[in-house]
């Protein structure tokens, strides 16, 4: 079964997506990430108003095997995180690009998003 | 890297293949290491288990050897009778865990881990009697089905006739069973704490009985990913994380498989296996450190993750004696932070195998 990739989005190598609607992103894992690291048992978010580099470690996911880190797409504050996913870690392996969102950033300089991938380069990051 | 005979299944059913002790080896199938493990818990699962080692132990005196070379007793064990013991070093220290089973006086049965293979032939043929042959038996498969659903599946599988069905096998005893024209053990035993049975069978037979189990709608193929889940809620140790060659069967728990005579061998244990539950979220893995409310270290997790079943973190370590008691707070090291946790019994699931 071949991993979804949303055509509006943007990726890092990483396997982190973005979705930018003015200088707030929206941030989570893509479904080549949910389905290579597993179920999903525990995700422990970043707090409200901390502040992260691009980079930087910023959710922890963790599936029945491992623990594997979830880092800043860009720089920015937190200005929303989603407790939900807290309560049913799974949510993140059903609803990767929807309900299973990690968290919100205010982008401290949104051209940073230029250095990420669009989803045809994604598609071919994957598949690699 | 090496492939069980049953590696085409695995691909042909979508395994996640991972490396496992030099083997190519599924960690899970499409469904997911959660609901492999759930369906373990309330029908069956059949799991591929052939990079564990197999040998014949044979010839006169086989069970003074064998009671020189692991703390149990054989002498008064009865014929087709299976026993868990571990091999233990000059020192003490637990060589690898594996099952013993008595098929006569001068033959047993031996099956033991995959990762220990070369160290477990080595210290069983640096130690062998000149009446004794040891024989490893490369050519066969070994394939676990476990779960509640396991003896009505085995009955419809291996038809035993005038035998009776599967019911009448005792927990930790084996059969000889006819397939295919060749000869199986059949074990009622595992490592899921659920009813079930291993089976060792001729590797050129094994795809034709794994397709013939999972032709039942009772059963799915499982992964190493819940097999280890599913041993940790039962507190079973995982030779390699929770046993080494530095730990003694007292400090594991593992008093048990030590013969009564034996016993005086060890002072009384430094430290000792135990449970651990965290109050709070998170999860707790292999070497995470474990400390006093004092602040000072007493201890290391050997395994730890998520329970399916309970919903909740568990987790298996040593520490000190002193601090080994159920319900001892303790705190541990977890990305830098100090989690509340405390100790409590590393059995977190009730078996359910057939005795007990």
């Amino acid at each position: 079964m071949e991993a979804e990739i949303k055509e509006n989005l943007k990726y890092t190598k990483d396997h982190e997506w973005v979705e930018v609607v003015g200088d707030i992103v929206t941030i989570g894992i893509t479904d080549y990430a949910q389905s290579s690291i597993g179920d999903l048992v525990y995700v422990e978010l970043p707090e409200v108003g901390g502040s992260f580099d691009q980079g930087a470690d910023l959710v922890i996911v963790e599936s029945c095997k491992a623990a594997s880190d979830v880092y800043a797409p860009i720089s920015g504050e937190v200005v929303e995180v989603n407790n939900a996913v807290v309560e049913s870690p799974g949510t993140v392996n059903t609803a990767p690009y929807a309900d299973g969102w990690l968290v919100k950033v205010k982008a401290a300089d949104v051209s940073q998003i230029d250095t990420l991938m669009n989803a045809a380069e994604y598609k071919e990051h994957a598949a690699e | 890297m090496r492939k069980t005979e049953l590696y085409d299944e695995h691909v042909d059913l979508g395994g996640k293949m991972i490396e496992f002790a030099g083997y190519q080896m599924p960690i899970q199938y499409p469904e997911g290491i959660m609901k492999e493990h759930n369906w373990v818990r309330e029908s069956a699962g059949l799991f591929d288990v052939s990079h564990m080692g197999q040998a014949i132990l044979e010839g006169a005196n086989a069970i003074e050897f064998l009671e020189e070379i692991t703390p149990s007793s054989f002498s008064g064990t009865p014929n087709k009778k299976s026993k868990y013991t571990v091999f233990l070093n000059e020192n003490g220290g637990i060589v690898d865990d594996l099952i013993v089973t008595k098929l006569a006086d001068d033959k047993f049965f031996l099956v033991y881990n995959a990762g220990c293979k070369q160290k477990d032939e080595t210290f069983v043929r640096k130690k062998l009697a000149e009446s004794l042959t040891f024989r490893p038996l490369m050519d066969r498969a070994l394939i676990a089905l476990q779960g509640a659903a396991s003896e009505i599946v085995l009955d419809k599988v291996l038809n035993l006739g005038e035998k009776g069905g599967f019911g009448s096998q005792e927990y930790m005893t084996l059969q000889e069973v006819q397939f295919e024209g060749g000869d199986l053990f059949v074990s009622r035993l595992g490592y899921t704490g659920e009813d079930g049975f291993e089976i060792s069978i001729d590797g050129g037979s094994a795809a034709k009985l794994w397709k013939a189990i999972l032709a039942h709608e009772e059963v799915k193929p499982i992964g190493l990913g819940a097999r280890d889940s599913l041993r940790l809620e039962m507190g079973y140790p995982l030779y390699g994380h929770d046993l080494d060659d530095e730990t003694n069967p007292m400090e594991a728990g593992l008093g048990w498989v030590v013969a009564k005579a034996n016993k005086i061998k060890y002072e009384n244990p430094k430290r000792r296996r135990v449970g651990v539950e965290l109050i709070g979220k998170g999860i707790i893995r292999e070497r995470v450190k474990i400390f006093a409310i004092d602040g000072s270290e007493i201890g290391v997790i050997t395994s730890g993750g998520f329970s399916p079943t309970l919903q909740k973190t568990i987790a298996q370590g040593y520490v000190r004696t002193e601090f080994s008691a159920l319900g001892t707070k303790v705190n541990v090291e977890l990305r830098g932070k100090l989690l509340e946790a405390k100790i409590c019994s590393y059995a977190f699931v009730k078996p359910r195998t057939k005795q007990g």
